[in-house]
């Protein structure tokens, strides 16, 4: 099954009383990323979670062309949280991702290597720096193989080699035909993207 | 699919047994409980054992209290809800995989525990077995219907009273069978099975009912 997009139509959301958009329309196609960008409180991680399920829109639709009824099975969310269990190893961690998300990416040790954490699987999570712990999440990109990504400011604490890594990551996905749809504050240097703006607070 | 459900049972349980996980803590609460009733209650025998029974649930239902409010609510704060979300494993299978893991690591060990509380309560060795056989069918009952109130405190964010609050009207049915097929069992009049049989309909009732409101209130929380 091959996914060819990610479409949201007339989407609004409401948190609270405040109306944060309202009739947006949004498509990411595979091959291109799609940047969200705009200043802090305008939406951009709400958007982010109706995209991927996580938050029912007040009104509109999310649809996948290509993927069939659920969203979800397709797709990796990467929060604000890195969804890490700082009592179990780096492995371990990593591990019980690739079983639960379904696999057929790396294997850990692989993509422990890749996000440059070779050499640490065997330490408790819980000693990683907030930089590691973000390496850690992005590895779960790797070792489950979902076309649509969702990434909510990615790069977050990550270095500047990082950063040009994940980059790296980003790319490969791209030009796999996979979907990338990221809300940021900086640059990621994905190629070629479609930036989506999301207004302030009136 | 099953190889995520065991997954997410071995995790669960790797974290609730591992250092600071807290499993070990419904079994000092239970213990504590049982040891303080004979004090309380006096040196007559002949009462203890009467009332034994149901001292062992009483600490057997609270302690498979504890912990809980943490089931959801920890996932949820370090993001690995979002993600349990997006697996191909349905949200009703998850809540099950975690409440198994939990009723493993806290609830089994009550099971084990009982025979061994039960001799501080006088207790004659056809109401042991009879107790430890209802604890083994009921605390599953238990901590599935407490996986709605953990769902709950997970999704709203609502500390640990609520847990109390919405489970234990939940499980009084499941006590009062258990403890009268407890009763029937040492006195009669009715034979152990009669009560017994109700208790097991209840616990599988609870098997089916708790994961899927747990999930329903998750998903609630989304909207």
């Amino acid at each position: 099954m091959t996914v060819k997009a990610l479409v949201g139509d007339n989407l609004s959301c409401r948190r609270g009383f405040n109306l944060l958009f309202e009739g947006l329309a949004v498509s990411a196609a595979g091959g291109r990323a799609l940047v969200v960008v705009g200043p802090n409180g305008a939406g951009k991680s709400s958007l982010l979670r109706i995209l991927a399920g996580l938050l029912a829109p007040t009104a509109g639709t999310v649809r996948l062309d290509g993927g069939g009824e659920s969203v979800g099975e397709h797709l990796h969310y990467l929060g604000h949280e890195d969804a890490v269990k700082g009592a179990l190893t780096v492995a371990a961690n990593l591990a019980f991702w690739r079983t639960v998300l379904g696999g057929g990416g790396l294997e850990v040790e692989e993509a422990l290597e890749e996000v440059g954490l070779g050499g640490l699987g065997r330490l408790r999570a819980q000693v990683l720096s907030a930089g590691q712990k973000r390496r850690l999440a992005i590895a779960r990109l790797l070792v489950a193989k979902r076309p649509v990504w969702v990434l909510d400011e990615p790069t977050t604490a990550l270095d500047v080699k990082a950063q040009a890594r994940f980059a790296a990551f980003g790319r490969a996905h791209l030009a796999a035909g996979g979907l990338l749809i990221a809300a940021t504050h900086a640059p990621l240097d994905l190629g070629e993207t479609d930036e989506l703006w999301l207004g302030g607070r009136p | 699919m099953i190889a995520a459900f065991l997954a997410i049972v071995r995790r669960d349980l790797a974290l609730s047994l591992g250092a600071g996980g807290g499993a070990g803590l419904g079994v000092v609460f239970f213990l504590s409980v049982v040891t303080v009733v004979p004090f309380a209650v006096g040196p007559d025998l002949v009462l203890l054992a009467r009332i034994g029974p149901a001292i062992l649930w009483i600490g057997a239902l609270l302690a498979s209290l504890i912990g809980l409010e943490r089931l959801f609510a920890s996932d949820a704060e370090d993001g690995s809800l979002d993600a349990l979300t997006l697996s191909a494993l349905p949200l009703e299978l998850t809540a099950a995989a975690k409440g198994l893991a939990h009723w493993l690591a806290t609830g089994l060990p009550l099971v084990l525990a009982a025979p061994v509380l039960a001799l501080m309560l006088n207790l004659e060795p056809a109401a042991i077995g009879a107790v430890v056989l209802t604890l083994l069918v009921g605390t599953p009952a238990v901590t599935f219907l407490g996986l709605i109130g953990a769902a709950f405190a997970g999704a709203f964010r609502r500390g640990g009273l609520l847990i109390a609050v919405l489970v234990i009207p939940l499980t009084i049915p499941v006590l009062i069978f258990a403890v009268s097929a407890t009763q029937a069992a040492v006195v009669g009049p009715v034979p152990f099975g009669t009560p017994f049989r109700v208790l097991a309909g209840l616990a599988l009732f609870a098997l089916v009912l708790g994961p899927v409101a747990a999930a329903a209130a998750l998903r609630a929380a989304r909207a």
